[in-house]
């Protein structure tokens, strides 16, 4: 039933009222029957933030097109509407039919960041729903969760009743079909769909599941409490881009949003290895889509929605196989009137030419941000983002030749092994490509954007204790005053405070649950909103719950401890991960296994599956800069694109 | 060449703002195809040009707005095909935008913002009784002078409004209230809806509201910002169809 009347009123009193309309171009038509499992997919933050997700856009296309599934859209109302709600009994709504949360059968969250776990809370709450797993009964909503921070959902385990671990495709479609048959069958015992659930390939039911604590307060093991429940459960990988052309129509919204422009995936997964990054580690293997395929995804894309724009998505896109090619074609198709941009998000130093400069200003320069990550080469050895300073610099003048005049350099701090050194090696960088600009303009300028490096869950840096705020905050000052004089760099930074806060949730176990609900029932949502963010909530919650955050946060792990996550796989061997940690610390590089021998990391292997490119020839740059020769290669799982890739829409 | 559209704006739409609905036309420009002239520079944009801005949450049936086509590009529409526009753009547009009158004006015609004189309105006083209503309506049309003071550009400014009040008067009730009918010059810094509600009395709610007619004044005639004469009257007209 629709709450749009309910709603409408409540509109003209708070800010952006486009936020909760809905209307968008692309959008489905849900078909919400007796026998269809319905879904509202929610993402935990604004509209503006959530709706570009391109996740929640797949997923939704996928569960529509099934005749046993519907599928809705909602996102986190922001504080002055949330007030209007909860005082007038207005629960959370779908923005497409403005239908009640308490209507569908699923709650199921994206979760790209940590910090909008209570935002999670809070939405589950607004549904009308028990905010914990076991206080919810037969006719509650299923609350489930997916997306990158789920390869350690024990923080907000309690609060959830499914956990999907990667690739989303093929599973919701097998979640779709039990849970449709449940209710088909009355949903009978809620105990009995959780078993049910716990059966599919890739699917967490943390209930079934206990957390045992030894008499020193650590984590021992997380083991199953049912037969239904696998020791350890194994993410979803889809082995064929190809085959999932999604989201066929990427939804236009009215108002404006981030990522305001058509998105092409252009492949799922990296292999450079870098050892902070989470996403590079969880994703593997490498699986392009045909360049075919990005093509007329990009071109139908373009003239279906109007967007002058479009962003070719992946963790390195300068890595797809005859990217200069794909950027050519969408610059000069004559359909697009020469008016399109194509931005190139994730670029790697290595591999932005002068070529690709060129193209890509062609319509309209775009921003322009390369990702050096650390100041000296030492520091990047440690890494694994093996890019020479005569990349960046290579790259750096490519564009200033091209007519750009700014750039953003993004770096961390915080890094393992980290000496003052590193972090004035920055100030280095930054001001050497403000002096290769002056051989093109007059005023360059640099903007050398600095984040406080969080360790993540499944990446080898998941062991080492993160920097404490004074220590991040000193880091930062001390670039600041290094670079004080420099007319040319500008530096920004995150704010420190809420890297404790976020170490807490993404390496955190299941006694976190109580302080996100406690921080929650304080009224610190939007907790990744800096001037939201409230490090008082937090500290008091886990003085509260008898927790300190020195045991989840700075204190490096060992070895032979147990993480909150071991019950879990993305794949990788343990060992894999200890091996590359100590390799870090040891200074020693490991090159990208797309062109060179196997490392059994277990992200292929272990899953009989490998990575899919079209392009046995590594991109510019080589691998890493290392200036191995890549023409020596030895087993390496490479399956070759065949020549002619099925068209947008067809399926395998 | 000029293109002068008119358009509508009313349902869950009406709840986005004067910038998104200018962004939502370049790209619905793009999606037809029509050959729009881009401004020189370094960052070309469409040459599309907007009339006065509609409140976010107001709806309108007489939204105009002016569109320069390149007139070397081959796909220039034919006076046929300018006939089919409407429908063309209404099927690209979002629901609730709608075209509903086309027609090529001078390259040098005075811009909407400036050629507007008024605009109507209908709106709705959520739950006041009629009488009270028509009440506050007979003392305002009273009124000598009505002296507001209110914000322009950051400044305190006060203003008689009386002169912009050209027409007011309760012309039935809805479900939710009170319907009044207000014609309001716009020239030079106009009364808005909100403004006229707060003469009428401050702690009225406005419900919804509907602009359904601009008018120029040429000669001291009343005319429709689309060529061709337009009888004014002060009931909603602003329905005649170019196809």
């Amino acid at each position: 039933m629709t709450v749009w009347t309910e709603l409408e009123p409540l509109l003209a009193k708070v800010q952006k009222p486009a936020r909760y309309i809905g209307c968008e171009d692309g959008v489905y038509t849900p078909d919400h029957h007796a026998g269809a499992a319905s879904w509202l997919l929610a993402y935990p933050d604004t509209y503006e933030i959530g709706l570009p997700n391109q996740g929640l856009q797949i997923l939704a296309e996928i569960i529509n097109e099934r005749p046993d599934g519907a599928a809705e859209r909602t996102y986190a109302p922001w504080g002055d509407l949330e007030e209007l709600m909860r005082a007038t009994g207005l629960p959370l709504f779908s923005v497409d039919t403005h239908r009640a949360a308490g209507d569908f059968d699923i709650l199921a969250f994206n979760l790209s960041a940590e910090l909008t776990y209570t935002n999670l809370v809070n939405m589950v709450d607004l549904a009308g729903c028990p905010i914990r797993s076991v206080d919810r009964s037969a006719d509650d909503l299923l609350i489930g969760a997916g997306g990158h921070c789920t390869y350690n959902p024990e923080p907000i385990a309690d609060f959830l009743d499914f956990v999907v671990l990667g690739d989303g495709e093929e599973a919701v479609g097998e979640i779709t079909e039990a849970v449709a048959a449940w209710k088909q069958a009355g949903k009978g015992d809620r105990l009995e769909i959780l078993r049910t659930l716990a059966g599919i390939e890739g699917v967490y039911v943390p209930r079934l599941y206990d957390a045992v604590f030894g008499d020193d307060g650590l984590l021992v093991e997380v083991v199953p409490n049912d037969p239904a429940a696998p020791a350890t459960v194994e993410k979803r990988t889809i082995a064929d881009l190809g085959e999932w052309p999604y989201p066929k129509a990427q939804l236009v919204p009215l108002t404006e949003v981030v990522h305001d422009r058509l998105n092409v995936e252009v492949f799922r997964g990296c292999t450079r290895g870098c050892r902070f990054c989470q996403a590079g580690m969880i994703t593997r293997p490498v699986r392009e889509r045909p360049a075919d395929q990005v093509r007329t995804m990009v071109s139908e894309g373009l003239q279906r929605t109007g967007y002058d724009e479009v962003a070719l998505t992946s963790l390195s896109t300068a890595d797809f196989s005859g990217i200069e090619q794909v950027v050519v074609d969408t610059v000069n198709d004559p359909d697009c009137g020469g008016q399109v941009s194509v931005s190139l998000p994730s670029l790697r130093v290595d591999a932005f030419t002068v070529g690709i400069a060129a193209e890509i200003q062609k319509a309209r320069r775009t921003g322009l941000t390369f990702a050096p990550e650390a100041g000296t080469w030492r520091m990047r050895q440690v890494i694994n983002k093996l890019i020479r300073e005569e990349d960046l610099y290579a790259a750096v003048r490519s564009a200033y030749s091209q007519g750009w005049r700014r750039m953003k350099l993004y770096f961390l701090t915080g890094l393992p092994t980290e000496t003052d050194e590193d972090t004035l090696g920055i100030a280095t960088l930054a001001r050497n490509c403000v002096e290769i600009g002056k051989e093109f303009h007059r005023n360059p300028s640099v903007t050398v954007s600095l984040g406080g490096f969080v360790p993540k869950p499944f990446t080898p840096f998941q062991w080492f204790g993160q920097n404490t705020r004074e220590e991040l905050q000193r880091k930062i000052y001390l670039l600041r005053d290094e670079l004080r004089r420099d007319r040319g760099v500008q530096l920004k930074w995150h704010d420190p405070k809420a890297s404790m806060a976020e170490g807490l949730a993404s390496r955190g176990d299941r006694r976190l649950a109580d302080v996100i609900e406690d921080v929650w029932r304080h009224g610190g949502t939007f907790q990744e909103w800096g001037e939201h963010f409230d490090l008082r909530l937090w500290e008091e919650a886990l003085e509260r719950a008898g927790l300190r955050e020195e045991d989840f946060v700075y204190r490096h792990r060992t070895e032979d401890e147990a993480l909150p996550w071991d019950h879990l796989s993305a794949g990788l061997h343990k060992d894999f991960l200890w091996q590359d940690w100590r390799d870090a610390l040891a200074e020693v590089g490991l090159e990208d296994c797309r062109w060179t021998p196997c490392y059994d990391c277990g992200a292929c292997t272990g899953y009989g599956i490998e990575h899919v490119v079209a392009s046995a020839v590594p991109p510019a740059g080589g691998s890493q800069g290392t200036g191995q020769d890549l023409t020596v290669g030895g087993e390496v799982p490479v399956t070759l694109l065949p020549s002619k890739p099925a068209p947008v829409g067809a399926r395998a | 060449m000029r293109v002068r559209l008119r358009f509508t704006k009313t349902g869950k739409i009406r709840w986005t703002s004067h910038r998104d609905v200018a962004r939502v036309w370049e790209r619905v420009i793009r999606r037809v195809g029509l050959p729009v002239a881009y401004s020189q520079g370094f960052s070309p944009h469409p040459k599309l040009h907007f009339g006065l801005a509609l409140s976010t949450g107001h709806e309108s049936v007489a939204e105009f707005i002016d569109i320069d086509l390149d007139d070397d590009s081959p796909a220039l529409p034919s006076p046929d095909e300018l006939d089919a526009l409407p429908l063309r753009i209404s099927a690209a547009l979002p629901i609730g935008l709608e075209v509903t009158g086309c027609a090529v004006i001078p390259s040098n015609t005075t811009s909407l913002q400036q050629a507007v004189e008024s605009c109507e309105w209908d709106i709705e006083i959520r739950n006041v009784a009629p009488d009270a209503v028509e009440a506050a309506v007979a003392r305002v049309v009273a009124a000598d002078d009505l002296t507001i003071t209110r914000q322009r550009k950051g400044k305190d400014v006060t203003d008689d409004v009386r002169p912009y009040v050209l027409a007011l008067a309760v012309v039935g009730s809805t479900d939710a209230g009170t319907l009044v009918h207000a014609h309001l010059a716009t020239q030079p810094r106009g009364l808005r809806v909100s403004e006229l509600l707060a003469l009428l009395d401050p702690a009225w709610e406005e419900g919804l509201v509907r602009r359904t007619a601009q008018w120029t004044l040429i000669d001291g005639a009343r005319h429709e910002p689309l060529p061709g004469p337009v009888e004014p009257t002060s009931t909603s007209h602003a329905t005649v169809r170019a196809s």
